[in-house]
């Protein structure tokens, strides 16, 4: 036991050591740096692959222009294909103002030209024209970093082939020896990465460059093979070359460790937030509202994002179906005014088709446009339509990598989805699988009864939060989204009119059984006073009885008296020799 | 102006037809470009020497210029390799590489021989 732990001190102690990391050369370029592990191998040779059109000279050239204006690397462009004024045109597309960089020695651009035509072999020679060449362009600026393109050219220009191999290698270890951290284009070849093999020679870092069309469809695409000395992110990442040139996006699948939080956003519409334990959704979740055509999903969308926009929140709105300027007009159409969100600068849109690119690309482009406008909300109107571009699984996989992204960024996303039946569960639910990835599910359902069609909404699930089970009509006012109880009944769920005829009937029905009582009432209240008048008149004829009844007791009392006066009168008279029982007036 | 241009080129060219139609005595200039006293240098500077006193007697001006000495002029003369010898004059402007052992290619790259 105790040699176990002095082992595993050791092994710890061993691996806790300071290790060696290899010196990396940042490129500046937005993405790489992150799958690269910080750049470039530094002081060594990159080979940079890739057919015609893939954006081999621009990595390149990007990296120089980023060297010399962020880290003060001053670079040497060596092009073989392209003249100066070519590239510092092309380039400038792309917003690099080389000139300007020329001017202030911070790059260096070199046409090596060779007609092969104007060439004649006569016996040994070798490419140290080229090293001193280029050693005297690295030496007259100081540069740290230098561009070889398409070095390759050479074997078209000069005839020997042999002479070439043998210099490249040579080439290679010089600049290694130089110090100077390089990148050297490569055209693909047909089983080699490169059409002259250049992958023997430069083995410290491989990355490919890839422009594939898939259903009409190109993707850009970037991939470390090999990277000595490091790790490396292994996948195929997705890249975009717009006007601010490169950006590579390594959306990929991290670990689920994103922190989460207890904050609540309000759904826009107050009966909503009641469902929803009162508070709304939770920030950083991803909610999906499903739908057939038609049920409101992208107004419930639009009014979620209206009222983040009033609260001061940013909000991102990918739309692939309507443009913004009809979006906007369709809204105000239900009071809800996304144009001066957009004037205000918290609403942005970013509307395309979504056979515009490949589902790749429209991950890249939603990833970017994200890190540009740092949105606290996304929107994205409608997640269904990429299912035209991809199936099931790769739409997964890319809404995987979103939500991913989102929730560790602390994005709340709101997608919608159009059903295709009007099932009360998403088919996309058991067809897509995508349930495991949304936190709150909102159905919205068109339901068809008594001559007309009525939106109904239920929650089918918010994870986190105690949310009603009930049914909700979900009516579209000219201020907005309301939602109102449904009838339920012996005549099952009643909507729209149905519901308000419902409603009536209950008005009535109450008011018959209010007026009922009342009468039963009032009733009642006759019977009393009746009962009352009744006890008064018995009581009064009582009273009389009474009187009368008392009177003759009276005078049957006085007639008593009067007859004994009497008697005792007449003994007295009689003189009776009896003793009186009564002594009267004592 | 194009008129007068054409008319001058026209009468050169007859000039030319009406001259001799040997191989045109200009001048030759040449210019290589070495690096130091390597081996191949040596060998490039003696073979071409030979071949111009050779062919090229009196009509040439061979200028020998070492690369490690002056680099600058790597990138102006479009250099690659070495040795290489520029034909400058006449045109059109020839580049021939090697160290010049191989007689024939010279002669074909400094155009007093065609290729059979």
């Amino acid at each position: 036991m105790n040699e176990n732990t002095a082992d595993n001190s050791t092994s710890t102690s061993l691996i806790n050591k300071p290790r060696f990391k290899l010196p990396k050369s940042p490129t500046g370029i937005q993405g790489l740096d992150e799958i690269t592990g910080g750049g470039l191998p530094a002081g060594r040779p990159t080979l940079v692959c890739g057919s015609a059109g893939c954006g081999k000279t621009l990595l390149a050239m990007e990296f120089l222009v980023r060297g010399a204006t962020e880290f003060d690397e001053p670079g040497v462009f060596m092009a073989f294909e392209e003249t100066t004024k070519d590239l510092i045109q092309n380039v400038a597309s792309l917003g690099f103002d080389l000139t300007v960089l020329i001017a202030d020695k911070k790059i260096l651009l070199d046409f090596v030209y060779i007609e092969r035509s104007e060439i004649e072999e006569t016996g040994e020679y070798d490419l140290e024209g080229l090293f001193i060449r280029l050693g005297y362009a690295i030496d007259s600026i100081g540069a740290k970093r230098v561009v070889l393109d398409t070095i390759e050219s050479l074997f078209a220009g000069l005839p020997n082939p042999f002479i070439l191999r043998a210099e490249l290698r040579r080439l290679f270890r010089w600049l290694k020896e130089k110090g100077v951290t390089a990148i050297i284009t490569g055209e693909r070849g047909n089983e080699t990465l490169t059409r002259q093999g250049l992958e023997e020679y430069i083995s410290d870092c491989v990355i490919m460059l890839d422009n594939r069309v898939t259903s009409q469809d190109s993707t850009r695409r970037l991939r470390i093979v090999k990277y000595r000395g490091s790790t490396h992110g292994t996948n195929e990442y997705p890249f975009l070359i717009d006007e601010n040139g490169f950006s590579i996006l390594p959306i990929t699948s991290l670990g689920l460790q994103h922190s989460i939080s207890y904050e609540r956003v309000s759904t826009g519409v107050p009966r909503l937030d009641t469902m929803l334990d009162n508070k709304g959704y939770f920030r950083g979740s991803t909610v999906l509202v499903y739908g057939t055509a038609g049920t409101g999903k992208s107004s419930l969308a639009a009014q979620f994002a209206e009222s983040a926009c009033l609260r001061g929140e940013r909000v991102l709105y990918f739309s692939f179906e309507e443009s913004p300027a009809q979006i906007m007009r369709n809204m105000r159409s239900i009071g809800i005014d996304l144009q001066s969100c957009m004037e205000s600068g918290l609403l942005k849109f970013h509307a395309n088709r979504p056979t515009f690119s490949g589902l790749e690309t429209h991950l890249a482009t939603m990833h970017r446009e994200i890190n540009r406008f740092k949105p606290q909300i996304v929107i994205v109107d409608p997640l269904s339509s990429l299912h035209i571009e991809g199936k099931g699984a790769e739409v997964k996989a890319v809404l995987m990598r979103l939500v991913d992204f989102l929730k560790t960024n602390q994005i709340t996303g709101f997608f919608t989805s159009l059903a295709t039946s009007n099932a009360a569960l998403p088919e996309i639910f058991s067809t897509q699988d995508i349930s495991s990835l949304i936190d709150t599910c909102l159905v919205v359902r068109s339901v068809e009864s008594g001559g007309e069609r009525n939106r109904i909404l239920s929650i089918l699930k918010s994870r986190g939060m105690t949310h009603s089970n009930q049914i909700r009509e979900f009516i579209l006012t000219t201020h907005g989204i309301e939602l109102c109880d449904v009838y339920v009944g012996s005549e099952g769920v009643l909507t729209g009119s149905a519901r308000v005829v419902q409603e009536a009937k209950k008005v009535a029905i109450a008011l018959l059984h209010q007026q009922t009582t009342e009468y039963k009432q009032r009733e009642l209240e006759n019977k009393r006073s009746i009962l009352n008048a009744k006890i008064a008149t018995l009581e009064a004829e009582f009273a009389i009885q009474q009187a009368e009844d008392e009177k003759i007791i009276e005078q049957e009392m006085a007639q008593v008296q009067q007859l004994e006066l009497d008697r005792l009168r007449m003994e007295k008279v009689r003189e009776a020799d009896a003793v009186p029982n009564i002594i009267l007036g004592d | 102006m194009t008129t007068n241009k054409t008319i001058s080129s026209t009468c050169k060219f007859e000039e030319m037809l009406a001259s001799s139609p040997d191989l045109p005595a200009s001048p030759y200039l040449l210019k290589l470009y070495v690096l130091g006293a390597t081996p191949n240098s040596q060998r490039a500077i003696k073979n071409i020497k030979d071949i111009c006193e050779q062919h090229l007697q009196g009509r040439y001006t061979l200028e020998v210029i070492d690369l490690y000495q002056q680099p600058q002029l790597a990138k102006g003369e479009q250099i690659v390799a070495a040795p290489t010898l520029i034909k400058k004059l006449p045109l059109p402007l020839r580049r021939i590489l090697g160290d010049f052992s191989n007689t024939e290619r010279v002669l074909v790259g400094l155009n007093l021989r065609r290729i059979e």
